[in-house]
């Protein structure tokens, strides 16, 4: 079913070892993640699945630079982020990560371009905003507010603002849990234009198995560990999928 | 307990920046409030008091000396119930190892079977009982340290006398102790003292006779008619017209100084109350916002309207309720201590202070004034929220371009400046009102150096300007020109203007009143009239100026003619045309030049004083020379005077200015900090979002105090504004005959509220600052809209 894919050669973009993560609720110790190793690969657009609580998106947030783990390792194109301070976080997270919320998580008096312009001023090499609302198919609401956009417009700006930094990496947290099918589409359309066209490794989480067919790799998680992977032999298009 | 109540406790416990912050405007309001009522209280109730134990007279007549026969013929006056005769006269004191000229002035105390008015209180020794014995006042007592057993020498009618103090004593005539015509108090250069009437006729030459009288009315007398009725008899006997209580040089004083605390207490209680109001609004308001799912599922559950709102309602009363203790104790510690700094003005011989039941209602109605006006819209919210509606999230906020950029300015504002001034331009009310409330903290510094700088201002102009001498010499009896010029000998002595002054009666239709006319060299140097641009003005060749605020008050303009009834002299009555008006800060008098006064009066060149202007360095040898000479009444210094009202009120102006400051500081921390911690929850979301997406904890932290700084700087010009208006507020309230005020603003003043303002800005910031590193990234993200 399966040929092992060339990147797997190149060095990886992420290096996981050992992931642990045990978080306080209060009273109760919550045991998201338990020993997670992972290597994940430039170009490759990776699916992230499994049930609620099964530690998808504190993997992702460690990933990004969000959250650090309880023990393990994790490193980035040979740079480890853990045991990395603040500002060195940040300072990855602005060069290197592009993120999309389930929730947009739009600034709400900033227009679409605004939005997108926030990353790309900070960023060392972005694209032009106008150009990222493109690749998303927005560039005729660019100067919309994020209360003048249907919810599917919304995350294409959250996703055109992840990508015009030029990011080596987009993590993507149920892109399109908030949205209906074919709104949902539209998005993994952008996401999968974007991968293909700039080659940044792309992990989508979502407890959606109809959009593990787009994917290269497909990461099955269940409390806490890997309990399966899986390679597609070809990436389904999106316009295929419906839910 | 009821799980609603614990919701409250635990919301206010969530909410206790925002709580403290309200509770310490609450304090600032109350404590304000307090401290003024409370001391108006006190010093009223002690007057009040005093007056009455120590039978303060009603009417007072001063002569030139009649005999004590007249006596009874006044006490059959209709109205009058009890008269006294006094003998009351200037004296130049002179206290060891003290080089200045003093003024005394001294009282006869009562003979046996007079009714004893005007009664001492002995604040230690004891009444005279030898005839070279004498009470002193407290203040020049303690102005020198003198004690019962010290001894002084006074110059009685031209003849030296050594004095011994056998007590230490106060007054209700002389609460408040200040030379005839001056304008501020000066306890080392003017005493009071008390002798046995026996002696003191002797030493004035009015043995069977008197030149005071104080008398009190009956119940039903009506106080003109008296007054007319004394005025008639004692007009023969060189009478300068009887005055009621109003016109008494203490009392006057005391009433201007409780209405000048009246206005500053309305002025600072309305301030605090507005504030307060708006900060609840805002908590309440984002609060109840916030919970609109919670209501509504209470609702559902079938919690009434009524019972929500209260809720609610508690919470706000909470929160100001924080305020009322804290608050009364401040105000009742900075009342009574602003009640002693009173007491060095004022003297009583003890204060009736204490916190009235109804001073503590007014505290309580303060916060639930506060409460009802800022929560009453966020409660009727809460009342009328259909639960239906409310499960659904509020609609998203709706931006637009701002001001700014529509003006075509968007290409100069970045992403951030952006952000802040669309997030300002959505609540247009909340950031009007938060700039508004910053604004007042900016006035009131503004003004709290107002007092300062219009001292400065009043005695720059009245003495750098309009009264230039050095000494002004008063004659015991009007003399020729040659006695005045005779001065101009004295070595050291450089000028000297004689002038004139007669007490008169000004009249113009119904309205009188009682001032010294005065009559001034032509082209003098040492006392000049200053016009509206406080530039010196010609005097007319014929007819008055009058200061303005009394052509006012007279209700005469340049041009009409005036009644002006001589209360010596001929004591004629005779109309004389007002040529025009000139403006003083000090006290209100009519001008004209001294020979139109002498005209006036159909005398030759009589001069009562005169002016003197000294060489540096002579002070001390002119004093001497001067006392040396019987013909001098009074001898005013007038630099040293100024010093001392300086030096006296530098005290009481920095523990103002202290006090206003805090209070200020309260308001800006109290409304910036509320501005930041409601901004920091309503946006909590969105900046944590950029924290994600790259951006530092210093860029975040530069966006939430540029919002802040932003409101901070549109409220300095508003401030500015406002400081002017509470001035002018102050300076119409602080008008009287006594004094007029200056609007005087000036650039420093400006800075240093606009600086003092940043700061409690900036302080604000840093407070917020914890919570804005420790945004929870994560959560954030999860967290739907």
């Amino acid at each position: 079913m399966s040929t092992a894919p060339a990147p797997a050669r190149e060095a990886p973009v992420f290096r996981a070892a050992g992931l642990t993560k045990v978080y306080r609720m209060g009273e109760v110790e919550v045991q998201a993640l338990r020993g997670v190793d992972l290597e994940l690969f430039a170009g490759e657009f990776v699916v992230l699945l499994g049930p609620s609580g099964s530690g998808k998106s504190t993997l992702l947030n460690i990933l990004g630079g969000l959250d650090a783990p309880t023990a393990g390792t994790v490193e980035c194109r040979g740079h480890p982020l853990t045991g990395a301070g603040d500002e060195a976080l940040t300072r990855f997270r602005r060069e290197h990560v592009g993120f999309v919320f389930q929730f947009y998580n739009l600034i709400p008096s900033l227009t679409a371009r605004e939005n997108v312009a926030l990353v790309t001023e900070i960023a060392r090499q972005p694209m032009a905003p106008e150009d990222a609302l493109e690749l998303v198919g927005l560039r005729d609401r660019m100067d919309h507010f994020p209360a003048q956009l249907s919810g599917g417009e919304q995350q294409r700006v959250a996703i055109a603002r992840a990508i015009a930094k030029r990011p080596d990496v987009l993590l993507c947290d149920e892109p399109t849990g908030a949205l209906d099918s074919p709104t949902g589409i539209l998005v993994l359309q952008a996401l999968e234009r974007i991968n293909r066209e700039t080659g940044a490794l792309t992990v989508v989480i979502t407890h959606n198995e109809v959009i593990a067919r787009m994917a290269d790799r497909v990461i099955r998680l269940k409390d806490g560990r890997i309990a399966g992977v899986l390679r597609n032999a070809a990436r389904a298009d999106p316009r295929e999928l419906s839910w | 307990m009821r799980v609603l109540h614990r919701k409250l406790w635990r919301e206010l416990r969530q909410l206790r920046g925002q709580v403290i912050a309200i509770a310490l405007v609450m304090v600032g309001g109350i404590g304000t409030m307090v401290m003024a009522q409370t001391n108006y209280a006190a010093l009223a109730a002690t007057r009040a008091l005093y007056y009455g134990e120590y039978r303060f007279a009603e009417v007072f007549a001063r002569v030139k000396r009649a005999p004590l026969t007249v006596l009874d013929a006044a006490r059959a006056i209709p109205g009058v119930r009890e008269a006294e005769p006094r003998v009351n006269g200037f004296v130049t004191l002179e206290v060891e190892g003290y080089d200045e000229p003093i003024t005394g002035q001294v009282v006869s105390l009562p003979r046996p079977g007079d009714p004893g008015l005007n009664r001492l209180f002995l604040r230690s020794g004891r009444l005279p009982r030898a005839d070279g014995e004498v009470v002193l006042g407290e203040v020049f007592a303690e102005a020198h340290g003198l004690r019962p057993g010290d001894s002084l020498v006074a110059v009685l009618n031209g003849r030296r006398q050594r004095l011994t103090i056998c007590g230490i004593g106060l007054s209700p005539e002389f609460i408040y102790q200040i030379r005839p015509g001056d304008a501020f108090p000066d306890f080392e250069r003017y005493g009071v003292l008390w002798m046995a009437h026996e002696p003191l006729s002797t030493a004035f030459d009015m043995d069977g006779a008197f030149n005071d009288l104080a008398l009190t009315l009956t119940r039903d007398a009506r106080e003109e008619d008296v007054i007319d009725g004394l005025d008639r008899l004692l007009a023969p006997y060189g009478a300068t017209g009887a005055h009621g209580r109003e016109l008494q040089l203490s009392h006057r004083f005391l009433d201007t100084e409780l209405d000048q605390l009246e206005v500053m207490t309305t002025l600072f209680t309305a301030i605090f109350l507005g504030v307060s109001a708006f900060l609840l609004n805002v908590v309440v308001g984002r609060l109840v916002g916030a919970q609109r799912e919670q209501i509504a599922v209470l609702k559902a559950y079938g919690y009434g309207r009524l019972e929500l709102s209260l809720h609610y309602g508690q919470l706000a009363l909470l929160m100001v309720g924080a305020g009322v203790l804290p608050g009364l104790a401040l105000g009742a510690w900075l009342g009574r201590g602003l009640a002693d700094i009173y007491m060095d003005f004022f003297r009583f011989p003890y204060l009736e202070w204490s916190l009235q039941p109804p001073v503590i209602a007014l505290a309580c109605g303060f916060a639930l004034a506060a409460a009802g006006i800022g929560t009453a819209g966020a409660l009727a919210r809460v009342f009328r929220l259909a639960p239906a509606e409310a499960m659904r999230p509020e609609s998203p906020p709706v931006f637009r371009p701002s001001l700014a950029e529509r003006a075509g300015l968007a290409a100069l504002l970045d992403p951030a400046a952006r952000m802040i001034l669309r997030n300002l331009g959505r609540r247009p009310l909340r950031s009007a009102l938060s700039v508004l409330g910053i604004g007042l903290a900016v006035g009131i510094l503004v003004m709290s150096r107002f007092q300062r700088a219009a001292i400065e201002e009043m005695i720059d102009v009245q003495f750098g300007f309009a009264q230039r001498d050095d000494f002004a010499v008063t004659f015991a009896e009007p003399a020729s020109p040659r006695a005045a010029f005779e001065l101009r000998s004295l070595p050291g002595v450089r000028a000297v203007e004689p002038f004139r002054s007669a007490a008169v009666r000004l009249r113009h239709g119904h309205r009188e009143y009682r001032t010294a006319l005065s009559g001034l060299p032509e082209g003098g140097d040492l006392k000049r009239v200053l016009d509206d641009g406080l530039r010196p003005a010609p005097l007319p060749a014929d007819g008055l100026l009058l200061t303005d605020y009394l052509a006012d008050l007279l209700g005469v303009r340049a041009g009409d003619a005036i009644d002006v009834e001589f209360l010596e002299g001929h004591r004629r009555t005779l109309a004389v045309p007002v040529a025009g008006t000139v403006h003083e800060f000090l006290g209100v008098g009519a001008y004209a030049r001294r020979e139109t006064v002498n005209r006036l009066l159909g005398e030759g060149g009589a001069v009562s004083g005169a002016w003197l202007a000294v060489e540096r360095g002579t002070r001390p040898g002119v004093v001497s020379a001067l006392r040396a000479r019987p013909r001098v009444a009074a001898v005013t210094d007038r630099s040293a005077m100024v010093q001392g009202f300086r030096d006296t009120m530098a005290e009481t102006i920095l523990t103002f200015t202290l006090v206003t400051t805090l209070l200020a500081g309260s308001i800006a921390v109290g409304v910036v900090y509320n501005a930041s911690r409601i901004t920091l929850e309503e946006r909590g979301r969105e900046l944590a979002s950029l924290r994600v997406l790259g951006y530092t904890r210093r860029e975040v932290r530069a966006l939430l105090l540029g919002e802040l700084f932003t409101l901070a700087f549109l409220a300095l010009v508003p401030g500015f504004l406002l400081g002017t208006g509470m001035i002018w507020l102050l300076v119409q309230g602080f008008s009287s005959e006594l004094y007029r005020v200056p609007l005087v603003t000036s650039p420093p003043a400006f800075a240093i509220a606009a600086l003092t303002v940043l700061a409690a800005t900036a302080l604000s910031g840093w407070l917020v600052r914890r919570r804005l590193d420790r945004l929870d990234l994560v959560a954030a993200l999860k967290l739907k809209e």
